[in-house]
């Protein structure tokens, strides 16, 4: 009796914290919102009732451990401009990646944008998500803050796109006049760094928009995630060579996040593997979600 | 019912149909174009819907007003076209006008209502004008008068809602914005032909 009441006190909490327990959850403007957690699992939910789709998740025990692989991904972009200054990342979900790069560069400063409240309220209570003096957030649309960014004639050695969620995809902000505001805003060595989807018909548009604004491309896709990140640059692409040495001069600050940047470099695709005919999307022309809604 | 009635009522109904689906389409468009300046958030829509409703509700009370005056197939027909000359702007110039205001209003909600006023409210006006003027046309009788305004009502708010369904679902996965509004147009320019030949046909003897 006594043997089995051990058991039972070992294995009920055992038990409790596999299972999914919503910490929060809220409607905001633009979606609903939940955080939830396994064990020490804690993640951002943007919840359809088709599908719940993470968008962020943090490690509890251990804030060092980088829980998405196209989290791991976007890093790979680093290694185009391992040394950038200022940077802008449009779409903050729950700050992870904004909080590694803060970490990783000292003396980086991000402008952040994200279209809703609700989500940067989130992310600085459930999510340890980093604000300082190198920080400035804008509760904005992605392409106000860029159109107005331009007109100011700011200039970002580094830029992230992470506003698609996999669900919906804000369609102004695949076009390619958005595009070429994003390199109107590159320094000579800007990057732009742009997490996405692969695995619809939207596939091909997206590259050939990517492909007109920037010309040549990094593409780097994760086997069975559907994620995919693409990364341009402001001037030729950096060569293999000139990627190794950067991962080389970079990878002692990724250590700790247990990424290894030399990995993603036989991984990037130079070659493009879309249909060269496709049209880029423009802002007279850009049903992005119904094309993603097709097979390629 | 007399052929000549029934020509009038084909007309009236068949514009009427076509200027309710041609108003929820550019209404439709208004927010994609709004989009690049201003987002795509719940106030650009709100901006959008409010300028098209002030529009129309300014448009149902001129277009009764000139009701009253000798009212006719032909001048019927200029609404149409006077919607879409008006529209013309919009198409030409409608980006070098929301780049106007972008750069004067930072706040997106008011430059959207504001650059959502310049490109649509002068034609929804003349658009609106139409349903109170086919009412004028397609009454006979006092006491039928609310049967034909629920059937006006019925025919161009059918209009409006395909006009709805085919612009979201299908035109702007096959056309650019602005091929869609150009189509428009034209569709409105061939109405107010259609307009002034049924004149024609009804009224051959005021043109001897």
């Amino acid at each position: 009796m006594k043997k089995l009441l051990i058991a039972l006190c070992l294995t009920v909490p055992a038990l409790t914290s596999y299972a999914d327990i919503v910490i929060h959850k809220e409607k905001s403007l633009y979606r609903n919102i939940i955080v939830n957690q396994k064990a020490d699992k804690r993640c951002l939910v943007f919840s359809v009732k088709r599908e719940m789709r993470n968008q962020t998740c943090i490690d509890t025990k251990n804030p060092n451990r980088i829980v998405f692989a196209y989290v791991q991904m976007t890093f790979s972009g680093l290694m185009a401009n391992p040394d950038p200054k200022r940077a802008l990342m449009i779409g903050v979900g729950g700050g992870t990646i904004s909080n590694v790069l803060l970490d990783v560069f000292p003396e980086l400063e991000i402008d952040l944008v994200e279209v809703d409240q609700a989500v940067v309220n989130v992310a600085r209570e459930y999510f340890d998500f980093v604000e300082n003096d190198r920080t400035k957030m804008h509760v904005v649309d992605g392409r106000v803050f860029t159109r107005r960014a331009v007109a100011q004639d700011k200039q970002y050695d580094l830029i992230i796109l992470d506003a698609f969620t996999g669900e919906y995809i804000p369609e102004h902000m695949m076009t390619l006049e958005f595009m070429q505001d994003i390199a109107a805003l590159l320094t000579e060595n800007g990057v732009v760094i742009s997490n996405t989807f692969e695995g619809s018909a939207l596939y091909d548009y997206e590259s050939a928009t990517y492909q007109a604004a920037f010309g040549d491309l990094l593409n780097l896709k994760m086997p069975h995630t559907g994620n995919r990140v693409i990364v341009a640059t402001a001037s030729p692409l950096p060569s293999n060579q000139r990627l190794a040495e950067n991962a080389h001069m970079l990878q002692p600050k990724f250590d700790k996040y247990e990424i290894v940047l030399r990995n993603y470099i036989a991984r990037f695709d130079r070659t493009p593997d879309w249909n060269p005919d496709t049209r880029p999307l423009t802002d007279q022309y850009s049903p992005a979600n119904l094309l993603r809604s097709r097979k390629r | 019912m007399p052929s000549k009635e029934l020509l009038s009522n084909t007309t009236v109904f068949t514009l009427a149909f076509t200027s309710g689906f041609i108003i929820m389409s550019i209404e439709l468009l208004g927010g994609r174009i709004l989009a690049p300046y201003f987002g795509s958030s719940i106030y650009v829509w709100g901006s959008v819907i409010t300028v098209f409703m002030v529009a129309l509700s300014v448009g149902y009370l001129t277009g009764g007003q000139l009701s009253l005056h000798q009212p006719r197939l032909a001048k019927y027909g200029f609404f149409f076209l006077a919607a879409a000359i008006t529209a013309v702007p919009t198409i030409l110039f409608g980006e070098a006008m929301m780049d106007w205001v972008f750069l004067r209003i930072e706040d997106p909600r008011y430059g959207s209502l504001v650059a959502a006023s310049m490109l649509f409210f002068i034609p929804t006006v003349i658009l609106g004008m139409i349903a109170p003027y086919s009412v004028r046309l397609l009454v006979r009788e006092t006491h039928y008068s609310g049967k034909v305004a629920g059937g006006l009502y019925f025919v161009s708010t059918l209009g409006s809602a395909l006009g709805t369904l085919l612009t979201s679902f299908y035109l702007v996965l096959l056309f650019e914005i602005n091929e869609i509004l150009i189509t428009m147009a034209s569709v409105l320019i061939l109405c107010f032909f259609i307009a002034l030949i049924s004149d024609r046909t009804l009224t051959p003897d005021d043109h001897k």
